[in-house]
């Protein structure tokens, strides 16, 4: 572990205690200038409360040593973190909409003059900021009308405006297209050559090979270990990071039925805005992939399909022969065997006050009622405990709320309410997105047996090691057209470079890392 | 604010902390108690300052006077619960009342006042529900041109004046005992307990808090929205129709114009005081009950105090304050209004 004087940051016995439990045990780090140091562990491993006991947000346990540039310091607030240039950028912006990229810089601390807010001043003073990190928008301009991207990046001006030396960056680029992603990277690279000291906290494996210099791993808030850039694996990576070894981390034990009998026939299906015109087969007991670009119409092409949006041209039908289904609304697609996970499960999926108990079984429950709609209890209950035990969900009982549970186990509570449908064709979309490690391969391990058992699996991701892991074969969007197949019968292997030169409409002289 | 589950949930799934349970499980008592030690607080307090609070006759009145508003809230719960209101249940009452009265005073119908005034405000729910589920309008917004517009039909219907039946058929709901159990209370209690059953034990009730949690989640898991919305919207009307009659047999008259006038806002209160939150998705109509006869045992003690009725309402506006403030501190981690 580096461990030279040069540090520009060093935590040392940083353990964090909440009522009932320990989430830091005796944390180390320690980040140098002109560096990017990653933060990696899966969720709940204590790589936010670390941040937030460095940006002032939590105090930790007595006997914390934090020094920077050699000296001890204390901060006790997010005030002082500041004061002492340390800055973070959460993922969810901490951001005013309704005011302008100037008045967001300084918030809290306005330029004054003569008693009164200036403006003018502000706005001037942030444009030399903005111009540095090659912002395409003035100071001026109204937050609520950026993109996601762009505000991203008036957060980073807001840190690097007040000579910020430890920037702290939390999944940045989750909400990111590629492009934009690589933006971001070009712009951490000049800031990390500037001198400052980067904390980049991320699940993506293809993010750390880019960007780390060296990466340290947490684990139910312990510290396991910390890695050169030069002895990077991610092999060694996933261990530290589970404890245990997770070889056939993609599994496929199943075998891809192409050439099987048809589950579901898309023809022509358009909704005359971001879909146009798309056509395929999916099998039973197939692993389809969706891949594309961010943007690419994946997500409304499923939606489509699960009538969750109105169409304006195409047709659904079941088992090949079978009649054109009239899919109108989501109870038509349900009806049909046909269910879709969202990609939103927060937003869109799950009753974050329900309990996980109400939660699995909202859409089996009427299947389960007697005539006058009286609920089973009893088989409610013993489907919540099955599904908690089948899918190993994580909770201490089926009555807690749904929305104080890990990504991970959110996405196995919504899947178990899915499966207890028994659904003949299941559309995932993003399955595994912003879940850990552990979870994820449980989740392979779960559409690897769907596939075994006959279902027929349309999984749409963005993560390509995923993609050409778990699938049989690949479909290609792009900009709302499918253009294209790897895998199955199609000739062409899986890989990654395949997948990408279909999305992009090109190939590339370089493998760009997709989300 | 980053997505990583709080550190209290972390030992809740670790079940190798025993103490981490208990405390949750702690939390979750509290929370469900609710409101009651605040109603227990109350009623010893006013059985301190009034000889006569605990007794008997003073019981009876006290929860005749909570029956009409626990009726009514009952209604409001269910559409609260769904993320709506219903401003119009005053109104809606007055109408349903007149109607009751009017029609109970032809000799051949007498008793089907009853079934008419249920139906008033079974008609006067579904022009609301129908507003709001399929026309996709606020429930604020037309619950308030409800309120409005319906206090005008109440008013046109019995001509402005106040309409009487000195030998009402079904007076006994209003004055009336069972077993030393005044109609009044029987007929809250029994809307109380199947609002509970139809909220805690059927698919309806799970669709309703599902509705309220989060509509797009409820679509897309194929819960017919409309059919909800338009539920609570007509049970809403048809328990202020019930409210009609039960005030209208109280009084053997009712007038369009003052009957039922500001009902809405106490059934609103007893529900947000019952736990119910504003946005929909969690509350309980047990919740609501204790919210109402938190009302209720205010208004009369004050009453026992001898308190002016001016005083009476600015006490009762900050109870109400004071509660909700009380109840969302305690609820710190639930961050919902």
């Amino acid at each position: 572990m580096p461990d030279s004087p040069a540090a520009l940051l060093e935590l040392r016995k940083i353990s964090k205690t909440f009522p009932g439990v320990k989430a830091l045990q005796d944390v180390r780090l320690s980040a140098r200038a002109g560096h990017v140091h990653a933060l990696m562990g899966e969720n709940g491993a204590g790589k936010s409360t670390l941040m937030k006991v460095l940006s002032g947000a939590y105090m930790p346990d007595p006997g914390a040593e934090i020094l920077i540039d050699g000296k001890p310091v204390h901060i006790d607030g997010p005030l002082a973190a500041k004061n002492l240039g340390v800055s973070v950028i959460y993922q969810e912006l901490s951001l005013a909409p309704n005011l302008t990229v100037a008045e967001n810089i300084y918030m809290g601390r306005p330029l004054r003059r003569g008693g009164l807010v200036d403006r003018a001043g502000m706005a001037k003073a942030c444009e030399a900021t903005l111009q540095r990190l090659g912002a395409d928008f003035v100071a001026a301009t109204r937050v609520a009308t950026l993109s996601i991207a762009q505000r991203q990046l008036v957060e980073i001006a807001r840190a690097v405006h007040f000579d910020c030396r430890i920037l702290v960056m939390d999944e940045p680029t989750t909400p990111l297209s590629t492009h934009e992603t690589d933006r971001l990277f070009a712009l951490i690279r000049r800031l990390r050559d500037e001198g400052l000291a980067i904390l980049y906290i991320s699940h993506r494996m293809d993010e750390i090979d880019e960007l780390a210099d060296e990466v340290t791993v947490l684990r139910d808030g312990t510290y396991v270990g910390t890695l050169d850039r030069a002895e990077l694996s991610r092999d060694k990576l996933v261990k530290m990071m589970v404890g245990r070894d997770l070889s056939g981390f993609y599994r496929k034990e199943h075998h891809g039925q192409h050439t099987g009998a048809k589950a579901l026939t898309v023809r022509g299906l358009s909704d005359g805005r971001r879909v146009h015109g798309c056509s395929f087969e999916l099998h039973s007991g197939e692993v389809l992939g969706l891949a594309g670009l961010v943007g690419a119409g994946r997500t409304e092409l499923a939606r489509l399909i699960f009538g969750a949006d109105p169409r304006t041209g195409g047709e659904v039908s079941l088992n090949g022969a079978g009649a054109v289904l009239n899919i109108h609304k989501p109870i038509d697609a349900i009806r049909s065997g046909i269910l879709y996970l969202t990609e939103d499960r927060k937003g869109q999926g799950l009753f974050l006050d329900l309990s996980v108990r109400d939660n699995i079984n909202v859409m089996v429950c009427p299947r389960d009622a007697n005539a006058g709609g009286v609920m089973d209890g009893k088989r409610a209950a013993q489907r919540a405990r099955d599904a908690i035990s089948q899918l190993s969900i994580r909770v201490a009982s089926a009555r807690v709320n749904v929305g104080s549970l890990s990504g991970g186990n959110q996405q196995k509570v919504l899947l178990a309410r899915l499966l207890e449908l028994a659904p003949r064709v299941l559309i995932l979309d993003e399955p595994t997105r912003g879940v850990d490690i552990g979870a994820k391969s449980e989740i392979y391990r779960l559409i690897d047996e769907l596939a075994r058992r006959g279902v027929a699996v349309l999984v749409i991701s963005s993560e390509l090691a995923e993609v050409v892991g778990i699938c049989d074969r690949v479909i290609v969007m792009r900009e709302g057209h499918l253009v294209g197949e790897v895998g199955g019968g199609s000739g062409q292997a899986i890989t990654q470079e395949n997948s990408v030169a279909l999305a992009t409409g090109a190939v590339p002289t370089h493998t760009p890392t997709l989300h | 604010m980053n997505k990583q589950a709080s550190p209290a949930i972390t030992a809740t799934e670790n079940p190798a902390l025993p103490s981490a349970l208990r405390g949750a499980t702690g939390k979750e008592i509290i929370r469900a108690l609710g409101m009651l030690p605040v109603l227990v607080l109350l009623c010893i307090g006013f059985s301190f300052s009034s000889d006569n609070f605990f007794s008997l006759q003073n019981l009876s009145i006290m929860t005749q006077q909570a029956s009409i508003n626990i009726v009514l809230a009952a209604g409001m719960t269910f559409v609260i619960l769904t993320g709506g209101i219903d401003l119009s249940v005053g109104s809606i009452l007055a109408a349903s009342a007149v109607v009751a009265m009017l029609v109970s005073n032809f000799p051949q119908f007498g008793m089907l006042g009853i079934g008419a005034g249920l139906a008033c405000g079974l008609l006067f729910g579904l022009i609301n529900g129908v507003l709001i589920a399929f026309v996709k309008l606020p429930p604020f917004i037309v619950t308030l041109g409800s309120l409005t517009a319906v206090r005008g039909i109440a008013r046109l219907i019995g001509n402005d004046t106040t309409v009487f039946n000195p030998q009402l058929p079904f007076a006994f709901i209003g004055n009336g005992e069972v077993l030393g159990i005044p109609w009044l209370v029987i007929i809250a209690f029994a809307v109380v307990a199947l609002s509970w059953f139809i909220l805690r034990r059927t698919v309806l009730g799970l669709n309703i808090y599902s509705v309220g949690g989060n509509p797009e989640a409820a679509r897309l898991a194929g819960i017919k929205v409309w059919a909800v919305l338009l539920f609570v919207y007509c049970t809403s009307g048809l328990l202020s129709g019930l409210g009609g009659v039960m005030a209208s047999a109280r009084l053997y008259a009712a007038n369009g114009l003052q009957l039922g006038a500001s009902y809405e806002l106490d059934a609103i209160a007893a529900v947000i005081l019952g736990g119910t939150s504003f946005v929909g998705g969690t509350g309980s109509i047990l919740g609501t009950l204790i919210g109402a006869l938190i009302i209720a045992v205010l208004t009369n003690g004050l009453i026992l105090m001898g308190v002016s009725d001016i005083w009476q309402y600015i006490v009762k506006g900050l109870v109400i304050i004071g509660a909700v403030a009380l109840d969302r501190y305690r609820r710190k981690d639930s961050a919902r209004t």
